[in-house]
């Protein structure tokens, strides 16, 4: 077992055995059913599909039904999502759990970040901006130059500029599992995790 | 309960005495030497409390070789071994920073007596 799926409960601390402060991330993840196995024979690589949450009814077509009631599940899960793996084959049927992970683990964890709308450069590129005051008019958070003159009279490709920022996918990695509550199916891993609270996250094993 | 919030509670330290801005305390510390373990005690007034469930903090302000030392404790600490009060004191503001600005006779704090003959 290499993944599970969780969703973000929030941020909080707790104190380790030493007494110091740890913060952490609240994630409720799984148990998470295994609704497929992707074998290299069949489909060209190795995976389990696993799912989480269970969606409303209304908002399941017929395929998504009958894909989870292949799986023997009740409700079709609200989020699908592959994992790979190379050996010890999880059996369709079969559900991962916050057990497979271990307390001192590394984890990486996968999410989409909070968006943040339109954005300058300075917010989203970190742009040192303007000069505050001595006669600065209406640069104060500009971009400054976007290239040269003449030649080659283009915007080189790729050139940092406003837009979009933010309801990207985003991995974090080298996490410490700092704590496991099987019987809550919690994991706290220490340190922030992308998305806004009750977000889903994807959490593999390093 | 929100599962985040049950998360919480295991955290939470239950025995913890009253205590508000203004009150003097003995704050009696675990110390950690190498492997050995022994309780240092910090005794000032409580200039101020910060909540927050689990990571509240509370400040605590004395005058240490005539100099101002504060020491920020998180409440639900377990390297707190006990806080200890010492004395209550009668205040008008949750946050007495302005014992900074105040030396010896002039920092001193009213003590606050119940109202209450019997009252806790």
């Amino acid at each position: 077992m290499s993944g599970i799926i969780g969703r973000k409960l929030g941020m909080t601390q707790i104190f380790d055995e030493a007494g110091t402060v740890v913060p952490v991330t609240v994630i409720q993840a799984g148990p998470c059913p295994v609704v497929q196995v992707r074998t290299a024979e069949r489909d060209g690589y190795n995976a389990v599909q696993l799912g989480f949450g269970a969606q409303k009814d209304v908002r399941v077509n017929n395929a998504e039904k009958g894909h989870a009631t292949k799986a023997g599940l009740d409700a079709a899960p609200a989020v699908l999502k592959e994992f790979r793996f190379e050996e010890n084959a999880p059996e369709v049927g079969g559900t991962v759990t916050v057990e497979g992970f271990e307390r001192g683990g590394r984890v990486k964890v996968t999410g989409v970040t909070k968006g943040r709308g339109f954005q300058g450069v300075v917010k989203r590129h970190g742009f040192g901006g303007g000069r505050a005051s001595h006669g600065a008019t209406r640069v104060h958070r500009a971009p400054g130059s976007i290239g040269a003159g003449t030649n080659p009279s283009r915007v080189i490709k790729g050139k940092r500029m406003p837009g979009h920022m933010g309801d990207a996918q985003q991995t974090v990695r080298n996490l410490l599992v700092a704590k496991i509550d099987a019987e809550r199916n919690l994991l706290y891993v220490r340190g922030a995790v992308p998305g806004p609270v009750n977000g889903v996250v994807f959490i593999q094993k390093q | 309960m929100h599962p985040f919030m049950e998360t919480q509670k295991e955290y939470l330290r239950d025995g913890l005495p009253q205590f508000r801005p203004g009150d003097t305390l003995r704050v009696n510390v675990r110390v950690r030497e190498g492997d050995k373990e022994r309780i240092q005690a910090f005794e000032g007034v409580c200039i101020a409390r910060k909540h927050g469930g689990v990571h509240e903090t509370f400040k605590v302000r004395k005058i240490s070789g005539g100099v101002g030392v504060e020491r920020t404790f998180p409440l639900h600490s377990p390297m707190l071994a006990s806080i200890e009060v010492v004395r209550q004191g009668r205040v008008r503001r949750a946050k007495l920073y302005y014992l900074r600005n105040l030396r010896g006779k002039a920092a001193r704090i009213r003590e606050r007596r119940t109202a209450r003959p019997g009252a806790k």
